[in-house]
């Protein structure tokens, strides 16, 4: 695992290659020297909280951005040439779609204008229907759908060109749980097929599902990324979390937690301890400062955990 | 409670610029521009411009051209303006008819050989050389004013011809007023009487007795009135107000058109689509197509409308209409684009399309002829897709001119559709990257 500056991991002819990525909005830098590289057929999660800079950073690599710095290059074509856009699928978060116009009407219509002829056209229409289990809604428009078919017709639609890379922006957005279900699996068939994927979210589940390698945003920067596993375990080795839920919580409860090195977040008590066997002294020194604990759990460290860790904040704050 | 959706009411309004640009300035705007309109400064008032051919060159039908000259709503001309600084010969009968007929003048007054000899004519003696009024039928007011000016001018400018006529009556009918003259003028006077009473009926059955073509016999000078231009027209103002209430909505349509790329915009599938293969300049060609095309339709609609049910001569002038639709309708959707492209949102373009619009119309001549406006409003006019579009369909229906006169109408036309479109496009450059 690497810290903020992550080693080339494929070189410039890969899937996606970027390099000091700056965007500045008037006062705002959304991006700040994002250096991000994707291997053939990898799924990449960016995790972050809302406005880390994730949707910038996927606009950027769409063309729809222009960076103030750094470069981006789409297997080897710089954003928003020809050829990076046809080797590019984007999900927006918006939905993307003419609500006026039928499920298949809309395939039809981002398919001509990725250039896509009248046979290629049609066969690619029919698969993407498929991949969206939207065939027998086809002719359906699409104000009439469920949120989560609107879901996926927007993803199909990202699909249509038959891209190389797809840029999937928080598509689950809105999406209920068995539609999100729905989702990743359709999303683990793009995978399964060894599709390169970059999947935004601020869900850390989402994430551990469906993404080979993390990368975690906050504040324009790529502060941390590796798998899961490297991610947690560089960030806590073989520590351990101790959560403590207290009877009377409150200023004095979170003064005492900081003292003692933990985070005091929604009323609880967040340890990281060495050994298990230091849970015994953090509840008798709680007792001694006039604590009543209420329960104290184990738990082990997971993304959100990273996520806190790094930033001291919580991931959807 | 009330106080308080009133203030909220209030605060929601004071936010919303659109909604306060209805509220206040949109009423204002149409209150000064029929103000000028109708109630304007004096000296604004429209003039009409009149063309004179003298035939007889006598002293009385000189006098009456320049009593003619000396009104102040008239422009007399007896000639054409000079071209390139050379002057033009006078108007004979044949070059002032088709003058009208191209619109140069709504009005031509012949003055007939022989009128000097017996100008005077009560009663409407067929024996009287006629002054021929010609009038374009399309300029409903211009005729009937210089019809009754004449009959003014011939009372204030003839006082020689009018003592000399008056003497010859005197002298036929009254020869040193004996019983038998008294006899006689009494009996002109009951023949006047009888005259005055037929007219009189006359005008109450029928209204106006100067409308159309015909002998006016109602002053002291006879006065032939044709109408060289709509003379087989059967509903004089139906092109016109097809055309002007066409061109208007076609504004509206355009507009509300084009805000679906604020639509698209907003919903994010603008960048979409500018994230495929689509460039800018190809995604505004397509839409301006598509209100061009919308715009055409509507506007073939309402002809065949007014074709069927008001017996708008449609069918003979099908080219006219597909030059003059064409130019039009790329006009008003280049204009909807510029309109969208210049708009955040498809909220602020509702109030703002409908403020420029409704303007541009009432200027423009699609809500009140411009022919009746003062001079200041019509040259105002011209800077408005209306007008230009109102003259061309006039040329076409109206006067029936061949499609090559057309052309002052299609250029501007088109040169308005390729200026707004350019400047549409410039600013959609914002939507273009970020």
């Amino acid at each position: 695992m690497t810290f903020a500056q992550p080693a080339a991991t494929s070189s410039s002819l890969g899937p996606l290659c970027t390099e000091g990525l700056v965007k500045r909005f008037g006062d705002v830098t959304a991006l700040n020297g994002i250096t991000l590289n994707l291997n053939p057929g990898e799924c990449l999660g960016l995790l972050g909280p809302n406005g880390a800079g994730k949707s910038t950073l996927i606009r950027t690599v769409v063309g729809r951005v222009i960076p103030d710095a750094g470069t981006v290059l789409v297997f080897g074509r710089p954003a928003g040439s020809g050829g990076a856009r046809a080797a590019l699928g984007w999900v927006p978060q918006e939905l993307a779609i003419y609500p006026r116009l039928t499920c298949r009407e809309n395939l039809q219509t981002f398919g001509r204008y990725h250039g896509l002829g009248r046979a290629s056209l049609q066969s690619a229409v029919a698969h993407c229907l498929e991949w969206a289990a939207l065939a027998d809604r086809a002719g359906e428009r699409v104000s009439n759908l469920s949120g989560g078919m609107k879901r996926r017709l927007n993803m199909a639609v990202g699909l249509i060109h038959e891209p190389r890379l797809m840029l999937m922006d928080e598509p689950t957005v809105g999406v209920d749980p068995q539609s999100r279900n729905r989702i990743f699996e359709m999303i683990e068939t793009l995978h399964a097929k060894g599709m390169s994927i970059i999947y935004t979210t601020h869900y850390m589940e989402e994430a551990e599902r469906l993404c080979d390698r993390i990368a975690i945003v906050d504040h324009g920067r790529i502060i941390a990324q590796g798998t899961k596993d490297e991610l947690v375990r560089n960030a806590f080795a073989s520590r351990s979390e101790v959560i403590a839920h207290f009877r009377e919580p409150g200023v004095h409860v979170a003064v005492w937690v900081e003292k003692r090195g933990g985070r005091y977040v929604e009323g609880t008590g967040q340890f990281t301890l060495e050994r298990p066997a230091e849970i015994a002294t953090l509840i008798d020194a709680a007792a001694k400062a006039g604590h009543e604990l209420m329960d104290v759990s184990l738990r082990k460290p997971n993304l959100e955990s990273v996520f806190l860790h790094l930033t001291g904040r919580e991931l959807r704050e | 409670m009330i106080v308080s959706i009133v203030g909220t009411a209030l605060v929601s309004l004071r936010r919303d610029c659109g909604a306060l640009a209805l509220s206040f300035i949109l009423p204002i705007a149409f209150f000064t521009i029929f103000a000028v309109i109708f109630g304007g400064r004096r000296d604004a008032t429209p003039k009409i411009t009149v063309i004179a051919v003298d035939e007889d060159h006598s002293r009385v039908s000189q006098g009456l051209t320049k009593g003619l000259q000396a009104e102040a709503s008239l422009v007399v001309r007896t000639r054409p303006p000079r071209k390139q600084g050379v002057e033009q010969p006078e108007y004979t009968a044949q070059t002032a008819e088709a003058a009208v007929k191209a619109g140069a003048a709504p009005v031509a007054l012949i003055i007939p050989q022989g009128f000097g000899k017996d100008p005077i004519s009560f009663g409407g003696s067929q024996e009287h050389p006629a002054i021929q009024l010609l009038k374009d039928s399309s300029d409903i007011v211009a005729p009937h004013l210089v019809a009754g000016l004449l009959q003014k001018v011939a009372m204030t400018s003839m006082p020689h011809g009018m003592a000399e006529q008056g003497s010859k009556h005197l002298d036929a009918y009254a020869g040193g007023f004996t019983a038998e003259q008294r006899k006689r003028i009494q009996e002109n006077l009951h023949q006047l009487e009888r005259w005055q009473s037929r007219r009189e009926a006359a005008a109450g059955n029928h209204g106006s007795t100067a409308t159309g073509s015909g002998a006016s016999d109602a002053g002291v000078i006879a006065i032939t009135t044709r109408d060289v231009v709509g003379e087989n027209k059967r509903s004089p103002m139906v092109s016109f107000y097809a055309a002007a209430i066409g061109v208007m909505f076609l504004l509206f349509t355009a507009s509300s058109a084009a805000g679906s790329l604020l639509d698209e915009a907003e919903s994010g599938t603008l960048d979409r689509v500018l994230s495929s293969l689509v460039t800018m300049t190809a995604l505004l060609a397509g839409k301006l197509t598509f209100s061009a095309l919308l715009a055409f339709a509507q506007l073939v609609l309402m002809f065949v409308w007014a074709w069927a049910v008001f017996k708008l001569d449609f069918l003979s002038h099908i080219p006219g209409i597909v030059v003059m639709g064409v130019c039009t309708a790329l006009a008003v959707a280049a204009f909807g684009m510029l309109l969208a492209s210049i708009c955040r949102t498809r909220a602020q373009l509702g109030p703002l399309s409908t403020l420029v619009i409704l303007i541009m119309s009432s200027v423009g001549g699609s809500m009140f002829p411009r022919f009746l406006m003062p001079e200041v409003m019509q040259k105002a006019g011209l800077l408005t897709i209306n007008a230009w579009a109102i003259d061309g369909f006039t040329k076409v229906f109206w006067r029936d001119e061949p499609l090559l006169h057309l052309w002052p109408q299609v250029v501007v036309l088109l040169a308005v559709a390729a200026v707004l479109f350019a400047v549409a496009r410039r600013l959609a450059r914002r939507w273009e990257y970020a």
